[in-house]
């Protein structure tokens, strides 16, 4: 019996995250402007979706600078990283400071703090995307640092002097030894970042041209305009999004599994 | 290629001068902007205004509420829910897992567009409890990033410090108020740091619910839409303090659960 307490307990907590979802992602197939009465099968709000220029350039926009922000959050993140692993300690403590403060901080103060410096003190203009793309290059780059550091402490040095002693040069040696050993980080390290990129509001909203949107900014302006057929065009892209988390999830745990079995 | 100079230590350099130029420089220029006026003369005034202007103060304690709030409520829910799971042998343990972190992947403007159709639906109109649809809100956002730091730390703990409770005579609610409980404080604490300051910054949440109240990050936002700088760097820079101080007293641990990084 204490069993099923526990399972019912998980349950409800699962049915609070998971309900307002799923019902929205029900509605979304019908005509229906509210939760409440459904009124009849439909597809028109996956069709506004992908067929409204609007709500299209704002996803493939968002999809862009995540990829892009984080590729180069990535490359950033990671060379901060083997830098200071090798470092004096003083300039790795001075590093590894300096790249907590983004992580601890609260977004708004970010967000706000990149703007102050390069639009109001430098005067670059927010239209030239470079202040966006700085804002979320600075979001994501200590993610990877942070979790490439973890790799360089696991590895074992002994193989780069390996590769040392039988030739190579330390730029090789570090190419094709260090970076292969360290890269389930670097992976994690962009995966991380996409999600950060994807799901920031705070920097963008300060940092971002007014004519371009991301799905954060765009849903909370939404929602608080009266357009109903904007408003369950979004319930379709949450069920979207929805069905590519669960598509990749189950795509990473069937290759996570089948490389346990390999290594077995 | 330099192939004499290179060293791994050189690597360091690039992302030194990132840090320095987008994390170190951006606050320096807040702490400038928060102690002149627009003459760029120095004062103490928006120190002096923030600290006796009763709205700043009470949107100060009104954040300060609903931030204890929203932190007990998810320790409340998140403490069993990690707990259960962590001790269970259910053999769909990591995949009960995975559905809890898996909601922090999806775009949260659209999680937070859910529930508040779901609300509107039960409560009819959303203005009539602002507080409570506030709480309800960031427990739906944040419970996730409670719930995988509490689970990782008891999922570690080492299961034969139980038994010896258990041998040496403590029943099962001893052994969990005297060994569990106190050995999984760390995963508590940094639980409570990625909910709390969210919580006190997130002013979106509170938006998109329609509930007129300030908190912190709403202050910034609206001297953001003002245009005016100083009066934000000040809020910016108190939140700073705060955040430092969190920190702090969190015992500055490096947290490799931070935005669910470790499940990546």
């Amino acid at each position: 019996m204490k069993k099923t307490g526990k399972m019912i307990f998980i349950g409800l907590v699962l049915a609070f995250l998971y309900l307002p979802i799923l019902v929205l992602a029900v509605y979304s197939f019908t005509k229906s402007t509210n939760i409440g009465a459904i009124r009849g099968f439909s597809m028109h709000n996956y069709v506004t979706l992908f067929s409204t220029p609007e709500l299209v350039n704002m996803i493939t926009g968002t999809i862009a600078l995540a990829l892009g922000a984080s590729a180069l959050a990535t490359i950033l993140g990671t060379v901060g990283a083997i830098g200071s692993f090798y470092s004096k300690k003083r300039t790795a403590t001075m590093l590894n400071t300096l790249n907590q403060i983004p992580v601890v901080n609260a977004d708004v103060v970010t967000g706000f703090s990149i703007c102050i410096l390069l639009v109001v003190v430098l005067g670059i203009s927010k239209d030239t995307f470079i202040p966006l793309v700085a804002g979320h290059v600075t979001l994501c780059a200590p993610f990877v640092f942070l979790s490439v550091i973890p790799k360089l402490k696991q590895m074992d040095s002994s193989i780069y002097e390996a590769a040392l002693d039988l030739g190579a040069t330390p730029f090789t040696a570090l190419t094709r030894v260090v970076i292969p050993q360290i890269m389930p980080g670097i992976v994690s390290g962009f995966a991380l970042s996409v999600t950060l990129s994807l799901d920031d509001y705070f920097v963008a909203t300060y940092t971002k041209p007014a004519t371009f949107d991301t799905i954060s900014t765009y849903v909370v302006n939404a929602t608080k305009g009266a357009q109903t057929n904007i408003k369950t065009a979004l319930w379709a892209l949450s069920t979207v999004i929805f069905v590519c988390v669960v598509l990749l999830v189950l795509i990473m745990n069937i290759r996570s599994h089948r490389a346990e079995r390999r290594g077995s | 290629m330099h192939r004499r100079t290179f060293s791994r230590k050189t690597l360091g350099i690039p992302y030194a001068i990132f840090l320095l130029l987008f994390v170190a420089m951006p606050l320096l220029v807040l702490v400038y902007y928060a102690f002149t006026n627009g003459q760029g003369e120095f004062t103490v005034m928006n120190l002096v205004g923030f600290f006796t202007n009763p709205n700043t103060l009470g949107t100060l304690f009104y954040s300060f509420g609903v931030a204890i709030v929203t932190t007990v409520v998810c320790l409340l829910l998140a403490y069993p829910t990690a707990y259960i799971l962590a001790i269970s042998k259910w053999k769909s343990k990591t995949v009960i897992l995975l559905l809890f972190v898996m909601p922090m992947w999806i775009n949260f403007s659209l999680r937070i567009t859910a529930l508040k159709e779901i609300l509107t639906f039960i409560e009819g109109n959303l203005a009539y409890h602002p507080f409570l649809n506030t709480v309800i809100g960031m427990t739906y956002d944040f419970l996730p990033f409670m719930i995988l730091p509490i689970y990782t730390t008891i999922s570690r703990l080492d299961g034969s410090l139980l038994e010896a409770a258990r041998d040496l005579g403590a029943g099962e609610m001893q052994a969990f108020l005297r060994v569990t409980l106190p050995l999984s404080v760390p995963g508590i604490i940094s639980g409570v740091s990625m909910v709390f300051l969210p919580a006190m910054t997130n002013y979106v949440v509170l938006d998109m619910l329609y509930n007129s109240t300030y908190i912190m990050g709403s202050l910034i936002g609206s001297y953001f839409s003002a245009y005016n700088w100083h009066g934000g760097s000040m809020i910016a820079l108190v939140l700073l303090a705060i955040i430092c101080l969190f920190t702090l007293l969190g015992g500055g641990q490096e947290d490799e659960n931070a935005r669910g990084g470790s499940l990546l």
